[in-house]
């Protein structure tokens, strides 16, 4: 699961914009002692930060800062902002049990994440880091629905899986056909459908991650455990999966986010139907947003959904990444 | 919004974008109510930026000569086309109204949507320059009007129906369309009983649920009833529970597509425009634009001879007028930014020249001009028109008529009632609060 998952995931990106800038302040305060900078190196820095900086604050920040606005009021997006209310369109949306069942549903997408996807990626990454025949084609077909944009997956399955279709075909020929479903149309099923679709979309995505990992394993090390006589589970467990730490981590941070802003895919497939039993907090947003025309209830929501974000990123970074990133974070580096 | 068929696959795609422009977009604009047609009659040339959702041929031609057919009568206007995603509008104009540059003329669906949008103070107020003509299109007029003020003008009628398949009916022993509910039910166990699906609905899409609740409020409440409702924006009148006593009643009887709860309504032959069009399902309750729809799902070019049309049944006991009708109709507004000449190009799109291009090519199913109805082709689309003039009122969509998050909560309501979350009562309760 990755940062592109949504085509213009917004919270992500504030997210992660604001993990940068607390870096960028820790890096300032951590050497206090440096000598004037020149003219020639502000110079330097404002022609290297400054246009990031203007998108930074233009694209993140303001829109933050109006959305947050907007949030305190009663708006149809027509018309001035006249109807503040507070803190009601917050109240509102955290005793909606739609909106409560929508937290859920993308607790329930994070946490499948890291029950099934993670063990599946490692799997396979593991099997196809060895030598073994058409090694390079199987890399391909794992990869190749990553490259797929969400929305031509999204539709893609939605014909696949409609009752009587090519699943269901496919179960009934092979004598699974008691175990036949209303994949989309029953409620109780149909969060794990699309777990199952976003498994096959995004899990490409962590096998080339943790292969990547695997291949910055030196050989040597592997060699000298097993000429200490080491048994390949040992080698897995001592030395691979310690080793893939740093890699496992990451895929962990970017699967959890990306499990917290899903939307396209379902947008596309159940519109958070039937009856809000796929509504996350996304599809919840552009419900009450645009359909209703509830933009200031909308905004109170997307204030929400990134705040649980950003304080997911701060305390991850802090810390589970705390060590991976030493060096890079905590201390200016050459 | 979906008055206008989205043909294929693809349509969906459009609002994926979406979750954060809520917070980014639009700069505080005074000014509410409607601002007064004292429009500019400027001397220079104009060009009009025009959004429309006549993305796919035929409606895209037919648009696309419409502006130029203008332009070459009135050689200093010149109209910019430009053809949008139909569910881009829901995004699109909001952000576009709240802008200080929005298109001079866009799609309007009219209702309580429209005088949700009027609140911007960009819509122009037309009803002096369209006085001169309006009549001529009728009674459907008025659904685009707020507060007795023309906001906008319509330039196709929709009716919500039957859409039926006679082969299938003959198959199953039917002879005639059904008149009432007791008719309804017992040919729905006679094709039951031919192994046919009965009826097709697609349900994942919301809105075909909410035709069916609201032809049984149409059927259980008085015409002033429904009238003063729709202004009251209040559903408190018992007879709304009666209509889901009546839903719930229908729906025990289980007379829809396994599955249902996951069908899209026009995308794909597996949508329930798609069933019925291949013959997997006998009847679909839908709009008058199912035919061209249907269309674009199948193979069988000798559909059209296949479709029959019936109106809702009357139900036993009901206040309500069995000729009232539930329907709407797709139209345009003018903005600010326009000039006198955008009220002036909405009457030349209602034209009998321009109506009778739209009928004939099959874009639009029922025109607003009277003279163009000579061009229907299709015979049961000559049923739906028939049936519309002997209407007693025509009920625009709840989900129209009412502002529009009141009739997106109904919409809701009523998809969770055919998910089997809520009671009768649940449904009224959803617009009341």
């Amino acid at each position: 699961m990755s940062q592109s998952r949504g085509i213009a995931d917004p919270p992500q990106t504030l997210a992660q914009a604001a993990v940068d800038s607390v870096t960028v302040a820790g890096r300032a305060s951590a050497r206090p002692a440096r000598r004037r900078a020149s003219t020639r190196q502000r110079l330097e820095l404002t022609l290297l930060l400054g246009p990031a900086l203007v998108l930074f604050v233009g694209f993140v920040l303001v829109p933050i800062a109006v959305a947050s606005w907007y949030s305190l009021h009663e708006w149809n997006g027509f018309g001035p902002l006249s109807d503040f209310v507070g803190l009601r369109n917050y109240k509102h949306a955290l005793s909606d049990t739609v909106f409560q069942h929508a937290i859920l549903h993308n607790l329930f997408f994070a946490a499948l994440t890291l029950i099934v996807q993670l063990p599946l990626a490692l799997g396979i990454a593991m099997l196809l880091n060895r030598r073994l025949r058409g090694r390079g084609l199987l890399r391909l077909v794992v990869f190749a629905p990553y490259v797929l944009s969400e929305a031509i997956a999204a539709v893609i399955w939605l014909l696949i899986l409609q009752p009587d279709g090519f699943v269901d075909t496919v179960m009934r020929a092979i004598g699974l056909g008691g175990l036949v479903h209303q994949w989309l149309a029953d409620s109780g099923i149909v969060l794990y459908t699309l777990f199952a679709v976003i498994t096959w979309k995004y899990i490409g995505f962590g096998i080339i991650l943790l292969l990547a990992g695997l291949q910055a394993i030196p050989n040597e090390l592997r060699e000298a455990a097993a000429l200490d006589g080491a048994t390949p589970w040992r080698t897995t467990r001592h030395i691979v999966l310690p080793l893939l730490g740093p890699t496992i981590r990451i895929w962990v941070f970017l699967g959890i986010i990306g499990s917290l802003q899903l939307f396209d895919l379902i947008w596309i497939m159940t519109l958070g139907g039937p009856a809000g039993a796929s509504t996350t907090m996304a599809t919840y947003i552009v419900d009450r947003g645009f359909r209703r025309y509830e933009f200031g209830y909308g905004s109170a929501v997307s204030v929400i959904l990134f705040v649980i974000c950003f304080v997911f990123a701060l305390a991850y970074q802090r810390f589970a990444l705390r060590r991976d990133v030493a060096g890079a974070v905590t201390r200016a580096v050459g | 919004m979906r008055r206008i068929p989205t043909r294929g696959v693809l349509a969906i795609v459009a609002v994926a974008a979406a979750a954060a422009p809520i917070a980014a977009c639009g700069s505080d604009n005074g000014g509410g109510g409607g601002s007064s047609t004292s429009a500019k009659q400027p001397s220079g040339p104009v060009t009009l930026t025009w959004w429309h959702n006549g993305t796919t041929d035929p409606l895209k031609g037919v648009w696309q000569q419409a502006a130029s057919g203008y332009h070459a009568a009135h050689p200093k206007v010149s109209i910019k086309v430009q053809p949008i995603q139909n569910e881009q509008f829901t995004t699109k104009v909001p952000l576009a109204l709240q802008s200080s540059n929005p298109p001079a003329i866009y799609q309007q669906w009219g209702g309580g949507q429209e005088a949700t949008q009027i609140r911007s103070g960009k819509v122009m107020d037309i009803t002096q320059a369209t006085s001169p003509w309006i009549k001529q299109i009728g009674q459907a007029a008025t659904g685009w009007q707020v507060d007795g003020k023309q906001y906008g003008v319509p330039f196709s009628l929709h009716i919500v129906g039957f859409w039926y398949r006679k082969d299938l009916f003959d198959k199953a022993g039917i002879t005639s369309p059904p008149k009432t509910m007791a008719d309804l039910n017992a040919d729905i166990a006679k094709l039951k009983a031919a192994k046919i699906v009965p009826i097709a609905i697609g349900s994942k899409d919301r809105w075909p649920d909410a035709f069916w609740w609201e032809y049984f409020a149409l059927r259980e409440c008085s015409t002033d009833v429904l009238k003063q409702s729709m202004t009251a924006i209040k559903l408190d009148d018992p007879c709304f529970i009666k209509a889901g006593n009546d839903m719930k009643a229908f729906m025990a009887t289980k007379p829809f597509q396994s599955g249902f709860l996951g069908t899209p309504a026009q995308q794909g032959a597996g949508s329930s425009a798609g069933m019925l069009a291949n013959g997997k399902a006998a009847m679909e309750l839908q709009g008058d634009w199912e035919p061209s729809v249907m269309a674009a799902l199948t193979k069988d070019k000798d559909l059209n001879s296949k479709l029959g049309w019936f109106a809702f049944p009357a139900v036993a006991g009901g206040a309500g007028d069995p000729s009232t009708t539930l329907g709407g109709g797709d139209g345009f507004s003018c903005t600010v930014k326009a000039t006198a000449a955008c009220a002036d190009f909405l009457k030349y799109i209602d034209s009998a020249e321009v109506q009778k291009k739209l009928v004939s090519s099959g874009a639009i199913s029922l025109p607003v001009n009277p003279d163009a109805a000579s061009a229907i082709t299709i015979p049961a689309v000559n049923d739906v028109l028939d049936y519309s003039r002997s209407a007693s009122y025509i009920q625009t969509y709840f989900d129209i008529a009412l502002p529009t998050s009141n009739g997106q909560a109904l919409d809701d309501a009523v998809a969770n009632f055919f998910a089997g979350k809520g009671s009768p009562d649940s449904i009224p309760k959803s617009v009341n609060e």
